[in-house]
Parts: C-alpha cells; sequence; structure tokens
C-alpha cells in the first residue's frame, strides 16, 4: 500500500463524512426550514432564537456523538478482527459491550453525571467493564491452539448474556424516576451532549484509535500467524495487549456516552476490506470515517423516519446488523478466510 | 571465522501444562554453521527438530546454554534485529490468509523498519528482487489463497529472501510438494545459496533430499543431536535403524558419491488383510 492510495481514500471518505454531516444539520422533526439553518450558520440568526438551539445545541452536539461513536466503534470492531483473526469479532459480539455496559450503569449508580470530571470517571468504569468482559471472553475461549471461532463467539455470548443479567441487577436497584432514562440508554441513543463530555469522549477515543492505528502494520503481519509474527519481529504478546487496550478503550467511551451500539464495528470495517482490501494500514483508519458516515446516516434515518418521535439508534444498526452477521456466518469465504 | 549460528549446550523444556504438546526436553545441543553452509536437521516426530528451529528464531528462549548470531547472544538482540539475522520459512500460511503475493513478501521487510507505517523505496526493491528470484513476480497481485502449494512455497521463500538474512532456516520445505516442484525447491536453494552465500538450515524428513543438498547433516534422537557430520557419515544404516526404529538400507548408485536411503518394508502378514486376529478366550 503507498500513502498516496492512503491519502486518496481518507480524502474522498473525509468529504463523504463533511458531507454527511453538513446535510444531517438541515434535517429533523422540529420544524427550522434550511434558510434559518444557513441563517444560524452564517451567524445571521438572532442570539435568542429557536431554530439557533435546534441547530447548535441539538443537531450539532448530535452530530458529533454519532461521528466519534461511529468512528470509534468501527475501528474496534476492525481492531479486534485482526486480533482474532476473525472477521465476526466485534464489540458487541464479543461481549465487550455488555461489559462496558455494566460499568457505565454501575457509574451511574454511583451518581456520576456529566461535568468533565464525572464523565472521565463514566468512561473509566466503562473501561474497565469492556477490559474484564474481555478477558474472561479471552481466557474462557482460548486453547493451547489458539483461539477458535466458535468458542470464540460463543463464550462472546455467554459473557454477555451473564453481564445484562448483571445490569438487570443493578436497574432494580436504580429509583423509578431515573429508569427509563437509564434503559433508554441501554438501546443505544444519540442524546445531545454537552461540551464537556464530548470533549472527553473524543480525547480518549483518540487515544485509543492511536494504540490500534499505528500498529497496523504489525496486525497484517499477525494474519501469517503468531509464530511467524514473531519471527518477523513482532512482539505478538505485547501487540495483541495493546491492541486490546485500545479497543476497549474505545468500546468503553461509546457506551459511557451513548450506550451500547451493536454492529457497526461488524458491517463498516467488512464492507471496507470487501472493496479496498485487508491491508489493516488502509482498513483501519478508513474504517475511522466510514463508521462516522454509517452511524450519522443511521442516526439521521433513527431521527425522522417515525418523526416526531424518535427511533433509537442501536434499533437501526441492529436491523442492518442481524442479517449482515447471517450473511458473514453463511457465506462460506467469509469463514473459511479465517479459520 | 565466526560462525552464522552457533549453539552451546542448548538446553530447553516445554513447560508441561502450558501446552497440549508432550512435554520434552532438548538437552545439550551443540553445533555451529559456517557462512554459505547448507545444513540439514534430520530425525524422528519429536525428536526436537521444530523446537530447535524455534529456539534458532528466539520464539523460544532456552533454559541452559546459549545461542549466538554471528558471535552475539540472541538473547540480547531485540526481536526485530533477530528477524533481520534470520528468516523462517513455514511450511505454509495460515488457510484464507488474505493477502497478495506481493503483500505478503513486503511482510518481510518489517524487521528492517519495525517503526515505519509505509514501506520505503528500499524495501520495494528488496520485495521485486525477492519475488525475481523465486520467480513469482507474476504473480505479484493474486491472492495467496488462489495459488498451489507449490507457488505459495515460492511466495513464503520470498517473503523470507526479503528479510534479506544470513540464515534461511526452512522447515519442511518439499512436504506439500510433487516431485517436479521439489526438485525445483532445491535447485532453486542451490542457486540462492551460490549467489548469496546465505547460509541454509533444513528441516526434514526427507533423508535422500538430506543427502543430496547438505554439505553437512544434524541428526536428532529424543532431544539430542546424535550425529553430526557429512552425509556419508551421518547416513549409516546401523545408526539410522537404532534412531527410526525400523530396517533401513543405505546405498550408493553408480556415478553419484551421495548415500541413498531405502526403507526396507517388514514382510506382509500371511493372513488376508483385512482379517482380524483370533480373539482370545
Amino acid at each position: 500500500m503507498t500513502p498516496r492510495r492512503l491519502t486518496l481514500v481518507l480524502a474522498g471518505l473525509g468529504i463523504a463524512l463533511v458531507a454527511a454531516a453538513v446535510a444531517a444539520l438541515f434535517v429533523g422533526s422540529a420544524g427550522v426550514t434550511p434558510a434559518q439553518v444557513l441563517a444560524v450558520l452564517t451567524g445571521r440568526s438572532p442570539a435568542e432564537g429557536v431554530e439557533r438551539v435546534v441547530v447548535l445545541e441539538l443537531r450539532l452536539p448530535r452530530i458529533a456523538a454519532a461521528v466519534l461513536a461511529g468512528a470509534a466503534l468501527a475501528v474496534a470492531g476492525a481492531g479486534f478482527q485482526a486480533l482474532t483473526r476473525n472477521p465476526l469479532a466485534d464489540p458487541s459480539v464479543l461481549g465487550v459491550s455488555s461489559g462496558a455496559a455494566f460499568g457505565a450503569v454501575l457509574g451511574q449508580l454511583v451518581g456520576l453525571g456529566s461535568t468533565v470530571m464525572d464523565s472521565l470517571g463514566l468512561a473509566s468504569f466503562a473501561f474497565v467493564g469492556a477490559l474484564a468482559a474481555g478477558v474472561v471472553v479471552y481466557l474462557v475461549a482460548s486453547t493451547a491452539g489458539g483461539l477458535p471461532v466458535h468458542s470464540l463467539l460463543l463464550a462472546g455470548v455467554i459473557v454477555g448474556i451473564f453481564f445484562s443479567a448483571a445490569i438487570t441487577v443493578l436497574i432494580s436497584l436504580i429509583d423509578v424516576n431515573r429508569l427509563g432514562g437509564v434503559i433508554f440508554w441501554l438501546l443505544g441513543n444519540l442524546s445531545p451532549l454537552p461540551a464537556a463530555p464530548l470533549a472527553v469522549f473524543a480525547s480518549v477515543a483518540v487515544a485509543g484509535g492511536w494504540l490500534i492505528v499505528g500498529r497496523a502494520r504489525q496486525l497484517n503481519v499477525l494474519a501469517l500467524g503468531e509464530e511467524a509474527a514473531l519471527q518477523l519481529g513482532v512482539d505478538a504478546t505485547g501487540l495483541a495487549r495493546r491492541v486490546f487496550v485500545g479497543a476497549a478503550l474505545l468500546t468503553g467511551t461509546v457506551v459511557a456516552f451513548v450506550g451500547p451500539i451493536g454492529f457497526v464495528g461488524l458491517i463498516v470495517p467488512h464492507a471496507l476490506r470487501m472493496v479496498l482490501g485487508p491491508d489493516n494500514r488502509m482498513i483501519l483508519p478508513a474504517a475511522g470515517l466510514a463508521g462516522g458516515v454509517f452511524l450519522l446516516l443511521a442516526d439521521t434515518l433513527a431521527r425522522n423516519v417515525m418523526a416526531p418521535s424518535e427511533l433509537s439508534v442501536g434499533v437501526i444498526t441492529a436491523f442492518c446488523g442481524a442479517p449482515f452477521f447471517i450473511y458473514l456466518m453463511r457465506s462460506r469465504t467469509a469463514l473459511v478466510t479465517r479459520l | 571465522m565466526t560462525p552464522v549460528v552457533e549453539a552451546r549446550a542448548v538446553a530447553f523444556r516445554y513447560p508441561s501444562a502450558a501446552s497440549d504438546r508432550r512435554a520434552f526436553a532438548l538437552d545439550d545441543v551443540s553445533f555451529a554453521l559456517s557462512p554459505g553452509e547448507i545444513a540439514t536437521v534430520i530425525g524422528p516426530n519429536a525428536s526436537g527438530k521444530t523446537t530447535l528451529v524455534r529456539l534458532l528464531s528466539r520464539v523460544l528462549v532456552p533454559v541452559r546454554g546459549t545461542i549466538a548470531l554471528e558471535g552475539e547472544d540472541v538473547a540480547r538482540l531485540v526481536r526485530a534485529e533477530v528477524a533481520r539475522r534470520v528468516a523462517v520459512v513455514p511450511q505454509d500460511v495460515p488457510a484464507g490468509f488474505p493477502y497478495t503475493v506481493e503483500e505478503t513478501v513486503l511482510m518481510g521487510r518489517l524487521p528492517h523498519g519495525p517503526g515505519r507505517f509505509f514501506e520505503t523505496p528500499e524495501d520495494r526493491a528488496a520485495a521485486v528482487a525477492a519475488m525475481a528470484a523465486t520467480e513469482v513476480t507474476a504473480l505479484a497481485a493474486e491472492p495467496l489463497a488462489r495459488l498451489s502449494g507449490g507457488e505459495r512455497q515460492r511466495v513464503i521463500l520470498a517473503r523470507a529472501l526479503a528479510q534479506r538474512p544470513r540464515l534461511l532456516v526452512l522447515d519442511e520445505p518439499t512436504a506439500h510438494l510433487d516431485l517436479r516442484h521439489q526438485v525445483e525447491v532445491v535447485a532453486l536453494l542451490r542457486r540462492l545459496n551460490a549467489e548469496s552465500g546465505v547460509t541454509v538450515l533444513l528441516v526434514s524428513h526427507d533423508l535422500n533430499l538430506a543427502a543430496e543438498v547438505s554439505h553437512r547433516i544434524l541428526l536428532m534422537a529424543a532431544g539430542r543431536l546424535v550425529r553430526t557430520g557429512p552425509p556419508d557419515a551421518v547416513l549409516d544404516a546401523t545408526l539410522l535403524e537404532s534412531v527410526y526404529g525400523c530396517r533401513i538400507a543405505v546405498d550408493r548408485r553408480p556415478g553419484s558419491h551421495r548415500p541413498e536411503v531405502h526403507l526396507i518394508w517388514p514382510p506382509r502378514a500371511t493372513s488376508s488383510p483385512g482379517a482380524r486376529p483370533p480373539r482370545a478366550t
């Protein structure tokens, strides 16, 4: 892969992302005309106007959250897939999302809110939950011969069920007034985030993404097998730890701020690999941008398809993702490709 | 002259619980390979051949003794430095390996710039030369999964050559190959050895291949080096019979100075094939 090709692809996806974000500013259930949106964007609208609130305080932060969450989930998914050499690996499938959700609910239960320190705390809870779930899945699924795909999926399901049950226990401890909010959040919901948590979200996501993308070339070599990777100078254990921590950070922070949204990490990297080939130096950064576009489109659909009521974006991704997962499982090429 | 690789009283033992492999020891293994030499490790299954390869490439670390690459203790070298000196050619890539020939060969350049995100022009030149040497240039854009076993073997060899190693270790290089491709691989190894002076260490079950290509043969049994020397000295019928536990004849074709090893099959049982032995009452 050449720097030129990477630049071209990323520039193309970047343009698509900006276009989708601008378009999403104009679409919504509130009665704001395109002319009014333009007026807000060019600073010609009244300072106290409703359209200003809708565009700058509702739509814009929501677009930012969707782009960040989509990017983080897609990079985490691509990272898990490269690490496990398995195209079905994804934070939601591996139970890592459930672990993060358990951590985040626990954080909410102890009263963490939306200030900078609180959102950092919430992200830490979710991160630790994601790590714990991932470690358990790994320990359950790994055999001396490696990480067989069926054990991995089964372990992911089991750990996911366990953490869902644990979440139910926590929910029964939450007082009824806050219950609705937590359940809405558990469905994966992109309500507008205040600026402080958004900034925390962005910084943690960048850190997690850097941990993974920076080792893209080593992840390619891992496809030769662990022993061959060692013989090419790759510290396979260190690489696995680093990428795993990165993916857990990404998953944890998404779950903490917008809830456990499934299947983004499955769909986006796979679609990119079909078009761009397997090189992780291309797939990982491209997944960041394409994941942002995908979740932004899904959320815009969720906001408008049943307007004025809203669907959770997690519903849209699950409706796309479940059939896609079945397709991946059934398609022999995909499984033979990585088994 | 400093040996390319030198093992001094190397001992190794697998932690018995940590793997499902039989826990066995490698004990008191000492040998040295000079620059330009072609040597073959032979021995029965579980005699320690694969373990030896893993020790030489620092996948495993000896519990006693030292392994030196060009005079430097391998334990003191960073992994990438080991990979710049020793390239291992495995039998195959994992099933469904998704990369193309060129991408695979370029992976051999990672040890020369482990901190770089992209390959340099020098990396590309080395890959082009390696593909030309193993005659896979025409396949550069093909995914490995679409190639025949013989072609894949040449690609994996090209990847190892792209590492520009001083020592090339090949694990059963002819195991998956038909007769014609075996001949081709042997010819290729000889040519590479003659042209670049790379030291070659083969691991093989094929004793006649060992006799044909090796300057020296290392015979292993139960984790020890039983005998080391030129093919004539190691391929001795009595010695091989005791190591392999079956009847073996060694003779010489007229016009060739190489020994030729034949397995003497045990005589067939007189009862018809498939007949069950009488049951004890």
